[in-house]
């Protein structure tokens, strides 16, 4: 077991952050302090003007595997996440087979443990995630998972969703949603305006996101579950959703990167690299989630990280799967738009370690042995999931430098500002001095 | 924006400028001469290779690019996509590559999804790509040979050349453009040539075959078809694009044809002058009557022959020009 002291380092805590210590032995933190005498043995790493807080936690990956490992395997996406500075991945069920009984998540929880990381399961709410038949969500939940969706399409059928939502509630777990009315989406490739009307393609209009958004928030209101908004990405359904909880009904959300740093206009080349579902927005709307990400009305950044074989990027635009990678840059882009050098550290952990701990009910160790407690609070005591950002630190995206397997991402060559310098999990270095240990 | 097609890639008329687009057309009218020959060929491309690629049929665009090409005295590739690789699950990259391999100088290509031209521009940058018509996108050379007809007609009637009037004949001209808007590639070509030309476009559709953004368009929508007939100097009418869902967007073809069909009792609202144009293949009795279609102020024939030409035309400028040549 290893024993760390990170010296220095602006330790940011759920209310307040300062300057401090944190010693790191057997798994845990032991101690915080603002000048702690140096433990013999101990790794001493100097990260003075650096944020150390918990390590992220992802909501949305898709790790591919069963099914899609030319594109990404658990493996592989456990390295993206850490080089992004992640010590848990939420794995989404939109595999081949869908992660929809209880042998298949065993499958992907075993896999997780062979990594570095916490890698937790997302079950599919539908048998086959084909929105006919519910799954049996129960006998998932008694291996821990917490969190459920069929993500990729959100479940179609009202009746059946409501359904879904009375069965969940009482297992004590979340169903999340993909919104997008597929019948209103019509089968189109990118968002429904000025841009998609002019290149010839065939638009999903803001509207087949907000509808489903309006639906959802009557069916939490009907059933009393708790309901998760995946990747919302028009001012619109942020605003139903901030006002549905300022109803108290228990409704959470989630933005992804590329909805708050990309506009529509990326798409006038016809680069599939840029095609995502939802897709982007114009401007106004990409400005609006990055207003409401700085006034914290969103409870966590998540990368709906999507790789696809390169071939599947080459194909013609209508053709070509959505979806781009996310682990491996969203801290940086989320430091650029909650306003860099303006940042709110507590923000910051708030968007990309707590939040989304809470919502996928990984604080606690509870019902999953082998998983340690994530989003902590940074104060000794606590499992050892720990971060350290360099604020300061400037480089580039390169498409050859990933650790995923996949390239598709929107941002080759992109310059950003932050970047993850350490990642402990479990006590242990996973990356250190931004590279993996 | 694009001051002239030379050496560069016709992807779609709203990179084109009006001196590109006039260039194209003085260039087109010198070739009109060579299709009246006995023999009707000219050494422009010879020893070039001219890669026809049609993924989507096409009976009159493929047949004119062909014949063009084989006038300018190019070696013309044609791949039957119907017999091909691409059958076998072979991608458009590869595709692209494969022939590149072979060695040609130019690609024509038509694909049903929109952008395909602009993709594959991407993967062969030292071959010249003519969009043959790629979706719902971009038809730039049928915008092209549109405005050329109109241009051809006009300067006849008024005792002028093509030549000798450029642009001028299409300023205030006025021009309706009928029918599904929506998913025609036809319409945004045909609007962004008359517009950049000067010609002011309005646009009569159901409310479903209208574009999802019609305000970002240069044109505005006529509230009463049967009036506008009689302002148009030129009606400009769409297919029904019936493979890309367009049956679906109205209740029945019937109900089309009785509300925005070019039928006999609204042909006569027409002004005597007035060209009716289409860009076939024509639905007889679904957005033309029968007999309005053969009427001589259809000028159906004329824009096919005209194909030639300006195909010939933006062949050459974009094989055999070369890039920044300000000649």
């Amino acid at each position: 077991m290893s024993f760390i002291v990170l010296r220095q380092g602006l330790v940011v805590g759920e209310s307040s952050s300062g300057v401090a210590d944190v010693v790191i032995e057997d798994g845990i933190v032991r101690e915080v302090g603002p000048k702690v005498s140096k433990p013999s043995g101990a790794v001493e790493v100097d990260v003075e003007g650096c944020w150390v807080g918990p390590g992220f936690v992802d909501l949305h990956t898709h790790l591919r595997e069963p099914g899609r490992e030319e594109a990404e395997t658990i493996e592989s996406g456990a390295r993206a996440g850490a080089i992004g500075g992640f010590s848990a991945l939420v794995a989404m069920p939109n595999t081949e087979p869908a992660l929809d009984n209880a042998a298949l998540v065993s499958y992907v929880l075993d896999r997780g443990d062979k990594t570095p990381l916490d890698i937790a399961v997302a079950g599919a709410i539908t048998q086959g995630r084909r929105g006919e038949l519910l799954a049996p969500m129960a006998e998932m939940a008694a291996l821990g998972v917490r969190l459920f969706t069929d993500d990729g399409t959100g479940v179609q059928n009202p009746s059946l969703m409501r359904r879904a939502l009375d069965y969940a509630k009482p297992l004590g777990v979340r169903l999340a949603q993909h919104c997008e009315d597929e019948l209103l989406a019509a089968g189109g490739s990118m968002n429904e305006g000025i841009v998609s009307s002019r290149l010839g393609l065939v638009g999903r209009p803001a509207l087949a996101e907000e509808l489903m958004v309006m639906r959802d928030i009557e069916l939490v209101r009907l059933t009393g579950c708790p309901l998760h908004f995946l990747h919302l990405s028009t001012a619109r359904s942020v605003a139903l959703v901030v006002a549905a909880r300022r109803e108290g009904l228990p409704v959470t959300c989630e933005v992804a990167p590329h909805h708050f740093t990309l506009n529509e206009t990326s798409l006038a080349t016809f680069d599939a690299h840029f095609k995502v579902h939802p897709p982007l927005r114009p401007l106004s709307d990409v400005d609006a989630l990055r207003t409401a990400l700085a006034e914290g009305l969103i409870d966590a950044v998540a990368t709906d990280h999507a790789p696809h074989a390169p071939e599947l990027k080459d194909l013609p635009f209508d053709e070509a799967p959505p979806g781009m990678l996310g682990l491996e840059h969203v801290a940086s882009l989320t430091y650029e738009a909650l306003g860099g050098e303006a940042t709110n550290p507590a923000t910051f952990f708030s968007l990309l370690s707590r939040g989304p701990a809470r919502i996928a009910q990984l604080r606690a160790r509870d019902l999953r042995p082998r998983h340690s407690a994530q989003g902590g609070a940074m104060s000794a005591g606590e499992d050892a999931n720990v971060v350290v950002f360099d604020p300061r630190e400037r480089w580039s995206v390169r498409r050859d430098d990933l650790q995923s397997r996949a390239v598709n991402t929107p941002y080759d060559g992109r310059a950003l500002l932050g970047r993850v310098r350490t990642l402990v999990v479990k006590g242990e270095f996973v990356v250190h001095d931004g590279v993996l240990a | 924006m694009m001051n002239s097609l030379r050496g560069e890639n016709l992807l779609s008329l709203d990179d084109l400028s009006e001196e590109a687009m006039v260039e194209i057309l003085d260039t087109a009218e010198s070739f009109v001469e060579v299709n009246r020959r006995t023999i009707k060929k000219v050494p422009a491309l010879r020893g070039r290779v001219v890669a026809s690629l049609f993924f989507e049929e096409s009976t009159r665009t493929r047949l004119s690019f062909e014949t063009a090409a084989k006038r300018l005295s190019a070696d013309v590739l044609s791949l039957a996509i119907a017999s091909s690789s691409v059958k076998k699950g072979e991608s458009l990259r590869d595709t692209i590559s494969t022939i590149d391999a072979l060695g040609i100088d130019a690609v024509v290509m038509r694909h049903q999804s929109s952008g395909a031209a602009l993709q594959v521009s991407r993967y062969v940058p030292h071959v010249r790509v003519i969009n043959g018509g790629d979706g719902q996108h971009q038809h730039p050379t049928q915008g092209l040979l549109d405005a050329f007809t109109i241009r051809q007609i006009l300067a006849e009637r008024s005792g002028t050349t093509g030549l000798e009037s450029g642009s001028t004949l299409f300023k205030g001209l006025k021009v309706l453009v009928v029918g599904d808007l929506r998913h025609s590639r036809v319409a945004r070509s045909d609007v962004a040539a008359y517009v950049t030309l000067g010609a002011e476009v309005r646009v009569a559709a159901p409310g479903t075959l209208l574009p999802d953004d019609l305000a970002s368009w240069p044109v505005s929508v006529v509230t009463d078809f049967e009036e506008a007939l009689g302002w148009a100097d030129v009606v400009g009418l769409l297919r029904l694009q019936r493979e890309r869902g367009s049956g679906s967007f109205v209740p029945t073809l019937r109900e089309f044809t009785t509300t925005y069909g070019l039928t006999i009792e609204r042909a006569k609202k027409l002004r005597p002058e007035t060209i009716i144009m289409h860009p076939g293949p024509i639905n007889r009795g679904v957005e033309i009557d029968s007999r309005v279609a053969d009427l001589p102020a259809a000028v159906i024939d004329r824009q096919v022959t005209n194909g030639v030409p300006v195909r010939m035309a933006v062949l050459y400028l974009s094989v055999a020009g070369t890039k920044g040549d300000e000649q």
